[in-house]
C-alpha cells in the first residue's frame, strides 16, 4: 500500500475542479433555457402570424367595416368583411353553453366538495374527468345526430343545424372544467372555517352557500372565465352541429357560422396561399385570440388575488 | 309567548333550514346523473350505431365511396405516424422546460414571463394552434400540408400540459434528495438526470399520456392545416431494406387522421356514412379513455406508493 500525500485524499481528481465539467454543466442549462424559452417564441410566434396576415388583410378592407358591417361574405363576389355575425354566432352558443354549464359545474362542485360521501366523490372525479377527455368531434356528432333530433321533437320548427344543440352539448362537454376548477378551490378553503360556521348553528347549505363559496368567490371566478374562454374557442361542436352560415343573430334557435366554425369551412376548400380568403382566417383568428385573451388575463388577475388570500 | 312556543318555533325553524340541505343534495346528485346520463347516452349511442360496422375489415380498408366498404386504415395509420412525431418533438421540450422553470430557473423577470407564457399558451383555442401551423410550418418552413406540420403543431398544443405535469411530479420531490446528491459531489445535471427524472418518471408520463389522449381527438388545428379528407393509399414505410434503414420520406406525406375521418363522414347527408362516422368515433372514444383511464390509474398508483 503506497502512502497518498494529504492533498491527493482531501481532493481526489475526478472532484476537482474541471473546465470541461463546468462547460457541460453550462452548456445543458443553456439548451434547457432554451426549451423553456421555446414556450415564450411560440406564443411570439403566434402572435406575428397572425397580426402579419390580419395586416395584409387590412390593407384591403378597412377596420371601421370590419367591425360595423354586418355581412360576412369574403367568399363571394359581393364581397363584406363584416365580422359581427361570426361574433354574434360565437356568443350566443357561448352564451347557451354557460347556462348549462356555470349552474350545472358549480351545484356539482358545491356537492363534491361539501355534501358528498368520500366513495361518491373519489368515483365522480375520475369520471368527470373521462367527461372531459372525450374528443370534441364525438360531441359534435352527438349534438347532430342525437341532441338535435330530441330538442326538435320538443320544438319542432327548429331547424337541423342550430346554435342551441350545439350550445347545450358544448355546456355538458365544459362542465368538468368549471365543477374541478371550482372545487379545487373550494377544498382549499381552510376547515376552521367550516366548523366555526357549524359551531354558529349553521346548517351545510347555509355554510356552503355563505361561508364557503364566497371564501373560494375568486377561485370559482377564475374556473368560470376558464369555462368562457373553452367555450369561445371550442370549434368541431359548433362547425359540425350549428352549421357553417354566418348569421347575424341573437336567436339560439336558428343556424349560424361561430368564428371557429368559418375557419374550419375556409380549411377544408383549398383557398391559394396569399389570397384574401387566406388572409380572412388570420383576421378571424386574431379576434378569436383577442377574445380568449382578455378572458384569459380576467382570470389571471383573479387567481392570483385568490392565492394571496391564505 | 311561552317557553314552548319560542322551542316549538326554534325546532321549526332548524327543520326548514335542514330541508334545504336535503334539497341541495339532490339538485347535487341531479346534475351529477346529467353528466353521467349524457356520457351514458353518448356512449350508447355510439355502440348501437357503430358497432355492426367495426369489424376487421374496418380497420383494414382504406376509406371509400362505397359507405359499406369504407374503413379507417389510412386514418389510424395516420395518427400513429402523427402522434409519433408529436411525441419526439413535445416530450424532450416539455420536460426540458419543465426541469428547467423547477430546478435551474433565477426569480427574476424572464423566469416570471415565461411562467405566466405557459398558463397563458393552456388557455389558447387549439384552432389559433392550427393558424399558426398554416402560416408558420406549411407555407414559411415549406414543410407543406404533411404529417410533419399536423404532428409539430400538435406538439405545441400539448407542450403546456407536459410543462405543468412534469413541474407538479419534480416539485413533489423532497429537498433532501437533492441535498443527498449534492452532499455526494453530484453536480446539478448529475442530480436531475440520474434522480430526479427517473423519480419523477411516473407522474411525467401522467403527463405525457393526458397531452397525447388529448392531441389524438383534436380535430381543429389538423383541417387548418389542410389535411386532405380523401386519402386512399399509406405513407411511405417507416423502414427500408437498403442503408441506413429508416426513412423519413413518410414525414412529408399527406395524411388524415381519425377524427378527421370521422369528421368528414359525420358531415356527409347520406345515413350509411354516419354509422361508419359511430363506428369511428367508438374506436376514438375507446381510445382515448383507456389512456385517460391509464393515466389516472398512474396518478392513483403513484400516490398510494411513493413515501418519501
Amino acid at each position: 500500500m503506497t502512502a497518498k500525500s494529504p492533498a491527493e485524499i482531501s481532493q481526489p481528481r475526478r472532484l476537482g475542479y474541471s473546465y470541461r465539467r463546468n462547460l457541460r454543466e453550462r452548456f445543458i442549462e443553456a439548451l434547457l433555457f432554451l426549451t423553456a424559452f421555446a414556450s415564450v417564441a411560440i406564443t411570439l410566434a403566434i402572435v406575428v402570424m397572425l397580426v402579419k396576415e390580419s395586416y395584409e388583410f387590412f390593407q384591403h378592407v378597412s377596420i371601421l367595416d370590419f367591425l360595423t358591417d354586418t355581412q360576412w361574405t369574403p367568399l363571394f363576389d359581393d364581397a363584406h368583411y363584416g365580422i359581427l355575425p361570426l361574433v354574434s354566432g360565437t356568443l350566443v352558443s357561448s352564451a347557451v353553453a354557460l347556462l348549462v354549464a356555470i349552474p350545472l359545474g358549480t351545484i356539482i362542485a358545491i356537492y363534491l366538495s361539501e355534501f358528498a360521501p368520500f366513495t361518491v366523490r373519489e368515483i365522480a372525479k375520475p369520471f368527470l374527468e373521462l367527461l372531459g377527455g372525450v374528443p370534441t368531434i364525438v360531441y359534435g356528432y352527438f349534438a347532430l345526430l342525437f341532441v338535435t333530433p330530441l330538442l326538435q321533437k320538443i320544438f319542432p320548427e327548429l331547424p337541423g343545424f342550430s346554435l342551441l344543440s350545439a350550445g347545450l352539448v358544448m355546456g355538458i362537454m365544459i362542465i368538468p372544467y368549471v365543477s374541478s376548477l371550482s372545487e379545487d378551490a373550494m377544498r382549499a378553503v381552510p376547515m376552521s372555517m367550516r366548523e366555526g360556521s357549524y359551531a354558529m348553528g349553521a346548517t351545510r347549505f347555509q355554510t356552503a352557500i355563505r361561508v364557503v363559496m364566497p371564501a373560494a368567490y375568486s377561485g370559482i371566478a377564475a374556473a368560470y372565465i376558464l369555462g368562457i374562454s373553452r367555450a369561445v374557442g371550442e370549434t368541431m361542436v359548433v362547425a359540425v352541429a350549428a352549421g357553417m352560415q354566418p348569421n347575424l343573430t341573437w336567436n339560439p334557435m336558428e343556424p349560424a357560422a361561430t368564428i371557429t366554425a368559418y375557419i374550419v369551412q375556409v380549411s377544408l376548400g383549398d383557398l391559394p396561399h396569399g389570397s384574401i380568403g387566406y388572409q380572412t382566417i388570420f383576421a378571424a383568428g386574431l379576434t378569436l385570440l383577442l377574445m380568449t385573451l382578455s378572458f384569459n388575463i380576467i382570470g389571471h388577475i383573479l387567481r392570483k388575488r385568490y392565492r394571496e388570500i391564505y | 309567548m311561552s317557553s314552548t312556543d319560542k322551542l316549538h318555533e326554534i325546532r321549526a325553524i332548524i327543520v326548514r333550514h335542514k330541508r334545504w340541505d336535503l334539497v341541495f343534495m339532490a339538485a347535487g346528485m341531479f346534475a351529477l346523473m346529467i353528466a353521467v346520463l349524457t356520457f351514458t347516452v353518448l356512449f350508447a349511442q355510439m355502440i348501437i350505431d357503430g358497432m355492426p360496422r367495426l369489424s376487421w375489415d374496418f380497420f383494414t380498408s382504406f376509406p371509400s365511396r362505397r359507405p359499406g366498404s369504407a374503413g379507417i386504415l389510412s386514418a389510424w395509420v395516420g395518427t400513429s405516424l402523427v402522434m409519433l412525431v408529436t411525441i419526439v418533438a413535445a416530450v424532450p421540450m416539455g420536460i426540458g422546460a419543465g426541469v428547467y422553470l423547477e430546478e435551474y430557473a433565477p426569480k427574476n423577470l424572464v423566469t416570471e414571463i415565461i411562467e405566466i407564457n405557459v398558463t397563458n399558451l393552456a388557455g389558447v383555442p387549439s384552432i389559433i394552434y392550427g393558424l399558426l401551423a398554416l402560416g408558420l410550418f406549411v407555407y414559411q418552413l415549406g414543410f407543406g400540408q404533411s404529417i410533419l406540420s399536423a404532428g409539430l403543431a400538435l406538439a405545441l398544443l400539448i407542450l403546456p400540459v407536459v410543462i405543468v405535469t412534469t413541474r407538479e411530479a419534480i416539485r413533489a420531490i423532497p429537498v433532501a434528495i437533492r441535498e443527498g446528491a449534492y452532499a455526494l459531489g453530484a453536480t446539478k445535471w448529475q442530480t436531475v438526470s440520474d434522480h430526479l427524472i427517473p423519480y419523477a418518471a411516473a407522474g411525467i408520463l401522467t403527463g405525457i399520456i393526458i397531452g397525447l389522449a388529448r392531441a389524438i381527438g383534436e380535430t381543429a388545428p389538423i383541417i387548418t392545416i389542410g389535411a386532405m379528407t380523401f386519402i386512399a393509399f399509406l405513407p411511405p414505410s417507416l423502414v427500408q431494406t437498403e442503408f441506413p434503414f429508416l426513412s423519413f420520406e413518410w414525414l412529408t406525406s399527406p395524411f388524415t387522421v381519425m377524427p378527421i375521418q370521422m369528421f368528414n363522414w359525420v358531415s356527409r347527408p347520406e345515413e350509411a356514412f354516419q354509422l361508419n362516422a359511430a363506428a369511428a368515433g367508438l374506436v376514438l372514444v375507446v381510445m382515448t379513455l383507456a389512456m385517460n383511464g391509464l393515466a389516472i390509474y398512474l396518478r392513483y398508483h403513484m400516490r398510494k406508493k411513493i413515501k418519501w
